[in-house]
């Protein structure tokens, strides 16, 4: 992360106290409202769970907004409702048909296994809504304090260091032997650096030493640049949609599958089309009010609104009208930006990894479930895979394709277990056509 | 004998020291063009551009082009909006179907990629075959050039929905003042569709359907109504037979269709049977070439020896002709005798009284081949309806006139003015071609991929034709066209599913029938059988033919058949399986003609072939500068000439290659008779791969034996007819496959791959180039530059003409073995030439001088040649970068993105197959081709990469299909299945001539194969192991 890191420790109590404050101010203003935690904890489960997948606090969806409905409705009435609202359409209830008709008429789950008490502590979630934790805030905050682990530059420093002695220990060497040859002592550091260079200029040895020195680092690091071209090792390109595979693969959990779902079949792991995306976002509309994305350009922090904003999108890609909640039938379809881009000449298949090998896809997509934006994680270059293919040992057992190859091949190599090179997996044909 | 046989690809190899034996010691016959620019001190000297300004050039785009390395491209990934459920991106799904474009009909399965059709292959389940054509037919999909997009009125383009409204309100007043119109169409044989023209008629009483086929097969359709009382083709089973006399008919060609799979079916020597077949003919067709006994005669005399024929065979006497070829039509009428009802006569002659006679002696033979209960509906087209359209179009009687997808205007003379006069004319047509630009209306219709439709292309076959793509264009089929006209609102879809379930199912599943996309039905075997007066017909026939000094034989070639395709590029660039040129149509002249002519075919020092020109009239029509092609095995005083050429109405500018033939071809018939040629000036440059690539001068490429020889139990094929390389090992006579220069590659372990080529069963027909086209995307390089040998083709199939040379030997002294025997040091390879020159006495010249002599008619053999895959591999010791290595599969690898081009490993292969990639075929305006444009790259097989520049490729054996099939297997957990490896050759041939598989897998059917006693190894004394195995050419003498 770019973040700013804080430079001396006064600021860092400044600041430690001023969030402290804040969360004190915040938790505060929600311990004023007295809030029964087990009862809306209870009510929270219940409520996502059962009615999360249509309903909103604040917002309408398939079915009305929840917040506050106890203000509106009568309790009993509401009882009655949920339990099962069709026999209250049908008993002639005016405001149950009103409701069924304001909806277009898609009737309600009913919910016969609810118990009092359960109905109660749902509505009662749906009146106190969340309860904002005082430790979320400063979590985040000392989060954002945390500093970066330097590299080894001691290491580039010694050797620097190394170098100067060394220059100086010829120096003065060089000096010695003139003067055991008889020429004048030379008096002062001044004389001595004017002696030292006109040594160093004369002396063919340190010539060649210096070009030898010098033709080194430049192959170093033109070769080091060279290699390098067409390497996109940390690509990270802006997509069309900023999306958080940290809040879905991490925060969420969502196999890596459910969307990449040609993975285990094709050559292509897939981008999910955007009727996948709708799968979840038909429900989720916006985020929960407290997330966050942070950006690595710039530390960039998106909140809830930007990111509402991101899956706006989806709708719009999708052709949802969020309104009626219907599709309208006119779509877009998203312009990803492919962050892994393999050569045309060069074959690869994700079905024979993930389902045949049942390689992880953080072994080579690296922790996709903590970053906001995808990157790059591995070099893909050859010598990558490769390296791969020579230390990874096949264990297919229960693989029947494998059953009589592997035996021979074992034997043949005098192994337990053959790795992906001794069964052929580095021939250049085999990824090169 | 293979010893006794001597072996050449061109003419110009009989002459004595031709610049062929030159060209054999290059592989690379073309230097690269340095001294254009170096050479030209002048043009250096005067060039603007400076040394200083080169150097700035040279630095500039140096730092240009390292800059742009540093930043990649950004790539776009559009996913779908909603992903359809049966498409999982990346993975091919195959949909059973049927081509019928008129000409050629069959069942396919077409392989698509997210929803675009890339590949077809015939659909083997159900015995369809696929020709070249069939096959190159899902780029004509593609093909934007020439495809017609949007429904247009003269120049303007208009809705369909105000082309409907303006064509009803015309259709409808000429049908209330009764005035007559046409719907002309090619051959559909689709039931459906019938009914929907039925249903049209129904509508519209004063329509009426007329067929036409360009390429008529109507006098066969009439002399079969006439005998049978159905107007259809009959049916030809050759699997049954015995014998098979064919008067001209190129049975394996498109001679009604082609009967290539069955024909096959029928030689089998491993099965101890097969037929002898007799081919008379003018033309060297691919029935010829694999005929057992061809006799080679002029037009006027096959309709002489066919009713010598029946005449010998009935005993009859009908009035005849004597001609050359009596005694051997005699031998041949006693062979059919003896093969009774396995003996059958097939004629070309598209003429209603010589189909008759054929029909009468199959009748007389009481032939089990022919098949009149289940009719073959591919040609049903009607020359007398055509030519009185004809006339009624040009007296003004046929008012309105309706095409779909037949193009009269280029193929039929006098239709283009003759149609002007109709006052409503509309073309349906998926081509923007000669006929839909002079109609009022052009409609678009979808290609055949694109659309719904049944074909019963024999009377008990069902075949059902499904979208494999969303149309491209703004296109709607002709049914729904027709519907839309006769005011219905059904759509075609529905028409077509209620048809087969009353017509043709009978009570089966719907969706089965779509998923096999076929359905077969039994059928009722009554035959009536009218009297037919073989007299009068045989008199009419006799009367009718007026043989001249020079006669034209019109034929269809393997590329272009008809010329639908005339727009295709891998057609375009498919070598004729005769003479092995592309990009043009020819006239075939005999040698003799040639001499008498002043017609040469000389061989330049890069290979290339020129042609004179000549001018040929045909009954007072002219067709001038017609380029020449000196072809052995033409008969004296015929010529030959490829129709389906020089089409140029929407066409690219390359493809406008050939002359148009169709004003020579009047009355739907071949043959014309009153033809006069003179020589005209100029040198015609032919793009001909007929000397290129041959091998070396080494004689142990093609083995041939008689069927008598592989039946013989006591024969020991090694030391008779299929006799392995010897070498000199440690003073011993050792087999060449023994001894290793090279420790032998472990193959034991795993698969190891292995194609087998049966040269009995390889017609020539040139569907596996297609197909290899396809599933590698191998570009196509032009006219030009196949001229100069740069050819990509991975897999050619080589045609070598032989003629024995026995007579001479049965006069010498001693025979080839006694002579190998008394000079052990004369090196293996070169025994035969040596024997020839010294104990038969003939010295270069002499020898070519025999060859000649025999060239009249020489026998043919077609040898596939593909990367032989060897295991001790030539090219792969001699790369610098080891960019071509040898795989534990058997398969020799070729890195593209490692060779740096300097063509060592080209040099280095014995078999010549390695193309090298001169310049960039994709996206390059020079090379205007499919592979550069949007549209016509949508047929790349995305699982292979398209090379570029500079470098070296070949024959992978389809290491793409191969390791898709393990990784399936590995996904399903199970071993690979008995017979499963495929590659895209081994699919598309029909015959069964390749055969693909694991030799490590002893089920697998190649196992066999490889050790069968037909097997060899081309070049086997070289020791290079090759992995793919031919099997021994086996010719039916007929000696028992």
């Amino acid at each position: 992360m770019k973040s700013v890191n804080h430079h001396n420790s006064l600021t860092q109590v400044l600041l430690k106290s001023f969030a402290f404050l804040l969360v004190f101010l915040l938790s505060f203003s929600v311990h004023s409202q007295d809030v029964d935690e087990a009862r809306q904890k209870e009510g929270k489960k219940l409520f996502k769970s059962l009615c999360a997948s249509c309903h909103k606090l604040d917002k309408k969806l398939v079915g009305p907004a929840l917040s506050g409905v106890e203000e509106r409705r009568e309790h009993e009435w509401l009882q009655k409702w949920i339990r099962n609202n069709a026999e209250l359409r049908a008993s002639g209830d005016a405001d149950a048909i009103a409701v069924f008709e304001e909806f277009n008429g898609s009737s309600m789950t009913a919910f016969p296994q609810l118990t009092d008490k359960n109905i109660d502590d749902i509505l009662y979630y749906t009146t106190v809504g969340e309860v904002k934790k005082a430790g979320d805030v400063a979590a985040a905050t000392a989060d954002a304090s945390s500093s970066k682990d330097g590299g080894p530059k001691w290491l580039i420093y010694i050797l620097a260091a190394a170098i100067i002695v060394a220059f100086l220990i010829i120096g003065s060497l060089l000096k010695t032997i003139s003067e055991l040859k008889g020429a004048p002592k030379t008096p002062g550091l001044l004389g001595q650096t004017a002696d030292l260079w006109q040594g160093i200029k004369q002396n063919t040895f340190l010539h060649v030493l210096a070009v030898i020195f010098g033709a080194l680092v430049t192959a170093y690091f033109l070769f080091g640049t060279l290699f390098k071209v067409g390497v996109d090792q940390g690509y990270q390109p802006i997509q069309p949609i900023t999306f958080s595979h940290k809040i879905h693969a991490g925060d969420n959990k969502i196999e890596c599958q459910y969307c990449h779902s040609a993975a285990k079949h094709s050559k292509h792991s897939g981008i999910p089309s955007v009727n996948v995306c709708m799968n979840c976002h038909k429900n989720i509309s916006e985020v929960a009010d407290d997330t966050k994305v942070v950006l690595e350009e710039g530390g960039v922090v998106l909140t809830k609104p930007d990111l509402d904003k991101e899956i706006a999108k989806i709708y719009e890609a999708a052709g949802w009208d969020t309104d009626k909640l219907a599709y309208t039938g006119n779509t877009k379809p998203v312009k990803w930006v492919r962050v892994h881009n393999l050569p045309d000449f060069a074959y690869f298949n994700h079905s024979q990894h993930v389902t045949v090998a049942g390689v992880k896809c953080q072994k080579c997509h690296g922790p996709v479930e903590e970053m906001e934006e995808v990157y790059q994680y591995s070099p893909l270059t050859m010598g990558w895979c490769v390296d791969c293919h020579k230390a990874t040992k096949v264990d297919l057992k229960g693989n029947e394709y494998y059953a009589k190859i592997h035996a021979e091949l074992a034997k043949k190599y005098g192994v337990d277990q053959v790795t992906i090179a001794q069964l052929g997996g580095k021939e250049c044909g085999k990824c090169h056509y | 004998m293979a010893s006794n046989k001597k072996y050449w690809q061109s003419v110009e190899e009989l002459k004595e020291g031709s610049v062929v034996e030159t060209l054999r010691n290059n592989e690379f016959v073309e230097e690269i063009p340095t001294d254009e620019f170096l050479g030209d001190k002048e043009t250096l000297e005067t060039s603007s551009t400076s040394r200083r300004d080169f150097l700035k050039y040279v630095g500039f785009s140096t730092a240009a082009a390292s800059l742009a390395a540093c930043e990649g491209p950004v790539r776009k990934s559009i996913p779908y909006v909603v992903q359809p459920d049966n498409i999982v991106v990346g993975v091919a799904d195959w949909y059973a179907t049927t081509i019928a474009d008129g000409f050629d009909f069959a069942n396919v399965l077409v392989k698509t990629r997210e929803g675009r059709p890339i590949q077809i292959m015939p659909n083997k389940e159900i015995g369809g075959v696929t020709n070249a054509r069939t096959q190159a037919s899902v780029l004509s999909l593609y093909d934007s050039n020439l495809r017609l997009k949007e429904p247009r009125k003269g120049t303007t383009q208009i809705s369909w929905a105000d082309a409907d409204k303006e064509i009803i309100a015309e259709l409808e007043r000429l049908n209330a003042a009764n005035e007559s119109v046409v719907l002309l169409t090619g051959s559909l044989a689709s039931p459906s569709t019938d009914k929907v023209i039925a249903d049209f008629i129904a509508k519209y009483p004063n329509v009426k359907h007329v067929v036409y086929d360009a390429v008529s097969e109507s006098g066969t359709a009439d002399a079969f109504e006439a005998m049978y009382g159905t107007r259809a083709l009959p049916n030809y089973d050759f699997s049954k037979a015995e014998v098979i006399a064919s008067i001209g008919a190129d049975i394996l060609g498109d001679w009604q269709g082609g009967y290539e799979k069955s024909y096959a079916e029928g030689r089998k020597p491993e099965l101890g049977k097969m037929s002898y077949h007799v081919q008379i003919e003018s033309n060297m067709s691919l029935a010829g070439a694999n005929a057992d006994k061809r006799i080679v005669a002029k037009p006027s005399d096959q309709v002489y020896a066919l009713i010598n024929l029946y005449n010998t065979v009935t005993g009859a006497n009908m009035p005849s002709k004597a001609t050359a070829h009596d005694a051997e039509i005699k031998k041949l009428a006693t062979s059919l005798q003896k093969a009774g009802n396995k003996g059958v006569v097939v004629t070309g002659l598209n003429d209603k009284n010589a189909q008759l006679i054929a029909l009468a002696i199959n009748k007389a033979l009481n032939s089990e081949v022919i098949d009149v209960v289940n009719v073959n509906n591919t040609r049903q087209g009607n020359d007398t309806e055509v030519a009185q359209l004809l006339k009624d179009l040009s007296s003004g009687k046929v008012k309105g006139l309706v095409t779909y997808n037949v193009n009269p205007n280029y193929s039929l003379t006098g239709f283009a003015d003759a149609a002007k006069k109709a006052s409503l004319s509309v073309a349906i047509s998926t081509q923007d071609d000669a006929t839909a630009t002079a109609m009022q209306y052009a409609l678009p219709a979808p290609h055949n991929l694109e659309s719904w439709g049944d074909v019963s292309a024999s009377a008990n076959t069902y075949g059902l034709m499904q979208p494999t793509i969303s149309p491209i264009f703004n296109t709607r089929q002709i049914q729904d066209v027709l519907l839309k006209w006769s005011g219905s609102s059904v759509n075609y879809y529905d028409i077509l599913k209620e048809f087969w379930s009353t017509n043709v199912l009978n009570g089966a599943s719907w969706n089965q029938a779509l998923h096999d996309g076929f359905f077969k039905k039994e059928l009722e075997s009554v035959v009536t059988v009218n009297d037919i007066d073989i007299n009068t017909a045989a008199a009419t026939l006799v009367k009718n033919t007026t043989p001249s000094q020079y006669e034209l034989n019109l034929y269809t070639s393997t590329a272009l058949g008809d010329g639908k395709q005339a727009n295709n590029p891998w057609l375009q660039e498919l070598p004729d399986p005769i003479t092995r040129a592309s990009w043009d149509n020819y006239l075939t002249v005999s040698m003799a003609d040639a001499k008498e002519l002043g017609f040469d075919n000389p061989v330049k020092d890069n290979g290339a072939i020129d042609g004179n020109y000549a001018n040929v009239t045909v009954n007072g029509v002219t067709i001038n500068n017609i380029p020449v092609m000196v072809q052995p095995g033409q008969a004296k005083g015929s010529f030959g000439l490829a129709l389906g050429y020089g089409r140029t109405q929407g066409l690219k500018e390359e493809m406008q290659v050939g002359v148009n033939a169709y004003p020579f071809y009047a009355n739907g018939n071949s043959i014309q008779y009153n033809v006069s040629i003179e020589k005209a000036s100029g040198w015609h440059k032919f793009a001909c791969t007929q000397v290129q690539k041959t091998i070396a001068g080494r004689n142990d490429i093609l083995k041939e034996a008689t069927l008598k020889e592989v039946l013989n139990k006591k024969l020991d094929p090694k030391h008779t007819w299929n006799k392995p390389a010897m070498v000199s090992y440690d003073h011993q006579e050792v087999e060449a496959k023994t001894i290793d220069l090279w420790d032998e590659h472990n193959r034991e372990i795993g698969h190891h791959f292995n194609l087998s080529i049966d040269l009995t069963s390889c017609t020539g027909c040139g569907a596996c180039v297609v197909a290899c086209h396809a599933e590698n995307n191998v570009p196509v390089v032009g006219k030009h530059e196949v001229r100069v040998g740069r050819d990509m083709h991975w897999l050619r199939i080589d045609r070598y003409y032989s003629s024995e040379v026995n007579e001479k030997q049965v006069e010498a002294s001693m025979t080839i073995e006694e002579f190998k025997a008394q000079n052990p040091n004369i090196a293996n390879q070169e025994v035969e030439r040596k024997y020839a020159e010294k104990i038969l006495e003939l010295g270069g010249g002499d020898l070519f001088a025999a060859l000649e002599t025999s060239a009249e008619n020489p026998q043919v053999a077609f040898q596939p040649m593909m990367c032989q895959h060897c295991n001790h591999a030539p090219c792969e010791t001699v790369c610098p970068v080891a960019a071509t290595s040898h795989g534990r599969q058997g398969q020799n690898q070729m890195a593209y993105n490692r060779c740096v081009g300097t063509r060592y490993c080209a040099n280095n292969c014995p078999y010549r197959v390695r193309r090298f990639n001169w310049f960039n075929y994709s996206d390059n305006s020079e090379f205007d081709f499919n592979m550069n444009n949007d549209y016509g790259k949508m047929v790349l097989n995305p699982d292979v990469v398209v090379r570029s520049r500079g470098v070296m490729e070949k024959c992978s054996m389809c290491i793409q299909m191969t390791q898709a099939t393990i990784l399936k297997a590995k996904k399903e957990g199970r071993a690979v299945k008995k017979d499963e490896f495929k590659t895209a050759c081994s699919e598309a041939c029909s015959t069964g001539a390749m055969v693909f598989g694991d030799v490590n897998n002893t089920e697998d059917k190649v196992t066999q194969l490889k050790e069968d006693n037909r097997a060899y190894h081309v070049l086997d004394y070289i020791g290079t192991k090759p992995n793919v195995v031919y099997q021994v050419k086996v010719r039916n003498t007929n000696e028992a």
